[in-house]
């Protein structure tokens, strides 16, 4: 673990990471993949931002309208309070020029998110869920979540925890297109720039101060009343607030000056679409040497795979024949590092069947072995893993959202449900200030913001980090121990109920049942 | 919330006594006032009335008060600043009056600009902490205050933002603008009767400012031991967050008493709600406690 205190790095990662990190990850389209793309947007935009309107100042500035960041403009669509307010959205992604015809058809891609019933719920709030309805998803009520060294595994279903469902799989342009369909149904009044952010400047330095009437924008901005971006196409822009969803690399993260705690793991994932011969309705986890594999049912017979594995393990699996790596895939879900968890509850069942009172224990409890894979039905993609937190979420006039705030290990799907949990929170807390009359980019405002969502958010990521490191080790008594807590956490219900309504998207922390 | 009047006032005393040790935050923090500390109902000399048009820049002379004032400004309006307690508050205040002025209006809370087409005057407006927020809900807004300085750094910064330029900002007092014949849906003052020396004309002052039907918001500090000890013991002679003589205990109302000269001023209070602190999470709460700083909203006899 070496452990960083990174004011943000140069971006160097190479070629597939460019391609695959924020899709999978979270927070929306990649832009710097796209930025060579972008040029060609940029006469097609469909507001046409000239430069002449550029005096006229936003009211936000979204910076990254992947899916966070269009989570938060739909929140702000479709929210009384705030459907009036002028947004400029900054983004090179393609996906926001010409959004994309999806083909229920087409193989699902391999860039999904788990979604919680939380996320569902402000989505349905939002009336984006119905767009999504009319999409390929596949919603999941059990989870089987065991480890190689065959002594413990446990079995999750929503029945636990009263709820339909414990979440649902969705393409992550599904997502983005349902939250771009859903604003265009308001009259929310959006100007997309196809372009980059190069420079923000909050607090222009006291020299410059010219107070001239003749330009109100300008002295608004020479006050510290205004954000000012300058964009790629060489377009500026002047926002009350800007809203940083530009992802783990984030550019305003890096220009706000807001510094991050985090650290790499030595584990890459590897995700791809995979085929059954049958329907699969569970969500699986196993625990391998090298870090969890999961399977997620994505619809019609599909699954979607995400690998955790050495860096070194990742790249001859990409490149392996398709067939070597199906049976690679079906052998790490079954047999393969040691055998099943024992599927009769006797053993070391015993010594917590004091603990269980009288739950009965029902037939679908016990151990089950996933479908098989039989064919690839994508690419493989693979990424680093690495585990970032913004020392900061907001400042005055800068908040940030998302992956731009904090990036988490893929374990439990949780990321993307971290940032829409900020997009929402952020958008609640905007309207918020505008029932009382505040300037919304005023930092009081923005702070409570942050400590709402650094609790939820930090909470998350002490949980999953936790989980991994413990499964990082393959040390004899620890894998007692570790099945130890699998059989707890199975068996002792309250506790088992909790955690599933934490990684559910409650917000409770999951020991204060 | 705001609780039914009378009950509450016969029990008023009992409470009193409860408090008497409490956090010295509480009061403390509430006297960062954005009312000036001079009396309003004296006689002032200035009659200077700054209209919408800040001056424009010609000379080097006005261009270096500019920068002053703006270095003012800034230290007025920053919320981390010396101020922050009064910003914290303020969202609590304002959400009264918002509750308050919807309900007896008939506006619409859930929009952005619910005081669309109401004329209201904030009376001891300070640099414009509460006139601001009013005008981005839609209000017409008037802000008025005695001291010119306040005025100046109001005005400059109510500029910078379309949605405040409208503000009409003056130098005078109540009594001047019913002199004037002015005349508004809303009269608001908020920690200004503390510092009026006689509170039954300035009263009658906000009284007659307003149309019959208007409506009318007090804010100011209870006369009980608990806002003797935290506003003044706590806030002048412990913590020297406030120059010793800002607040005469003695000067300070009692609801009973707010409410009875309201009512000699043909204005009937509808609604009370106290400000209580919470030291833990550093914000303000609407509470039936009015022990300490409480607010009151009245409406104007007529139709």
């Amino acid at each position: 673990m070496n452990r960083v205190i990174a004011r943000k790095v140069v971006p160097t990662y190479h070629q597939i990471f460019k391609l695959s990190r924020k899709q999978f990850c979270s927070d929306g389209a990649a832009k710097s993949s796209a930025a060579a793309a972008s040029s060609q947007f940029n006469q097609e935009s469909d507001a046409n931002p000239s430069l002449t309107d550029n005096v006229q100042p936003y009211d936000i500035a979204i910076v990254g309208g992947g899916m966070v960041g269009m989570a938060l403009a739909c929140s702000l669509a479709t929210t009384p309070l705030t459907k009036h307010l002028r947004v400029a959205i900054i983004d090179s992604s393609p996906a926001l020029a010409n959004k994309p015809c999806i083909k229920r058809e087409d193989p699902p891609d391999p860039r999904v998110s788990t979604v919680t019933p939380a996320t569902i719920s402000f989505f349905k709030d939002t009336g984006a869920w119905q767009y999504v309805q009319q999409h390929r998803h596949a919603y999941f009520d059990k989870m089987q979540v065991w480890d190689y060294t065959s002594l413990g595994y446990t079995k999750y279903d929503a029945r636990d925890v009263d709820k339909e469902v414990l979440g649902c799989v969705v393409e992550n342009k599904v997502l983005h297109s349902s939250l771009l369909s859903r604003i265009e149904d308001t009259d929310f009044q959006k100007t997309i720039y196809h372009s980059r952010l190069t420079s923000m400047s909050l607090h222009p330095s006291s020299s410059s101060i010219v107070v001239d009437s003749t330009a109100p924008t300008e002295a608004s901005y020479a006050r510290g009343r205004l954000a000012k971006l300058e964009l790629s196409d060489g377009n500026s822009l002047y926002a009350k607030l800007v809203v940083g969803s530009d992802g783990g690399k984030s550019q305003v993260r890096e220009l706000a000056g807001f510094k991050t705690t985090g650290w790499k793991y030595s584990q890459n994932a590897v995700i791809c679409t995979v085929e059954h011969s049958v329907e699969n309705y569970c969500a699986w986890q196993r625990f391998l040497p090298a870090g969890p594999i999961a399977l997620l049912p994505i619809g019609d017979k599909f699954s979607n795979i995400v690998w955790t594995m050495n860096p070194e393990e990742s790249s001859d699996f990409k490149s392996v024949k398709e067939d070597d790596f199906v049976k690679a895939v079906n052998h790490a879900l079954d047999y393969g590092y040691g055998p099943h968890p024992k599927s009769s509850l006797q053993g070391s069942a015993g010594m917590f069947s004091w603990l269980r009172g009288n739950v009965a224990i029902l037939a679908n409890e016990s151990f089950e072995i996933p479908p098989k894979v039989v064919k690839l039905a994508s690419e493989r993609m693979a990424f680093p893993l690495s585990l970032m937190h913004a020392n900061e979420y907001a400042s005055k006039r800068v908040v940030l959202i998302g992956d731009a705030a904090h990036t988490v290990h893929p374990l439990a799907g949780q990321g993307v449900n971290l940032g829409f949990g900020d997009a929402f929170a952020l958008s609640r807390i905007i309207a918020e200030g505008i029932a009382v009359g505040m300037d919304i980019g005023e930092v009081s405002l923005l702070k409570k913001y942050e400590a709402e969502r650094k609790l939820a958010n930090m909470t998350m990521m002490a949980i999953l980090d936790g989980f991994q490191k413990a499964y990082s080790i393959d040390f004899g008594p620890l894998n007692i121990l570790r099945a130890a807590a699998f059989h707890g956490a199975h068996f002792i219900s309250p506790l088992k109920r909790s955690i599933i309504s934490y990684a559910s998207g409650e917000q409770r922390l999951p020991l204060f049942y | 919330m705001a609780l039914k009047l009378p009950s509450k006032l016969r029990n008023q005393n009992l409470q009193i006594t409860r408090y008497c040790n409490h956090h010295r935050l509480l009061a403390a923090t509430r006297l960062f006032s954005d009312r000036p500390v001079s009396n309003l109902s004296t006689t002032d000399d200035s009659k200077i009335i700054i209209k919408n048009k800040p001056q424009t820049t010609t000379s080097s002379l006005k261009q270096h008060e500019l920068a002053k004032f703006a270095a003012i400004s800034d230290t007025w309006w920053d919320s981390e600043g010396p101020f922050k307690p009064l910003h914290v508050m303020n969202s609590t205040r304002i959400a009264f009056i918002r509750s308050a002025l919807c309900r007896h209006f008939s506006k619409d809370p859930n929009c952005a600009r619910p005081f669309e087409g109401l004329k209201i005057v904030d009376v001891g407006c300070g640099g414009g902490i509460l006139s601001e927020p009013l005008a981005r809900m839609g209000a017409a807004v008037t802000g008025v205050d005695a001291v010119e300085k306040n005025i100046n750094v109001a005005r400059l910064h109510a500029d910078l933002d379309p949605e405040t330029s409208t503000i009409e900002y003056c130098c005078t007092t109540a009594e001047k603008l019913v002199e004037e014949q002015r005349k508004f849906d809303a009269v608001i003052a908020l920690e200004v009767i503390e510092h009026v020396a006689a509170p039954a004309e300035f009263c009658k002052s906000l009284a007659a400012l307003a149309y019959p039907g208007g409506a009318t918001v007090l804010s100011t500090i209870n006369r009980s031991m608990k806002a003797y000890a935290t506003a003044i013991v706590a806030a002048e002679y412990l913590l020297h967050w406030l120059p010793k003589g800002t607040h005469q205990w003695s000067s300070f109302l009692t609801p009973e008493e707010l409410v009875l000269i309201l009512q000699r001023a043909s204005i009937n209070v509808k609604e009370m709600a106290g400000f209580v602190y919470s030291p833990l999470t550093g914000r303000w709460s609407l509470s039936d406690d009015i022990s300490v700083n409480f607010i009151a909203f009245g409406t104007k006899d007529g139709q």
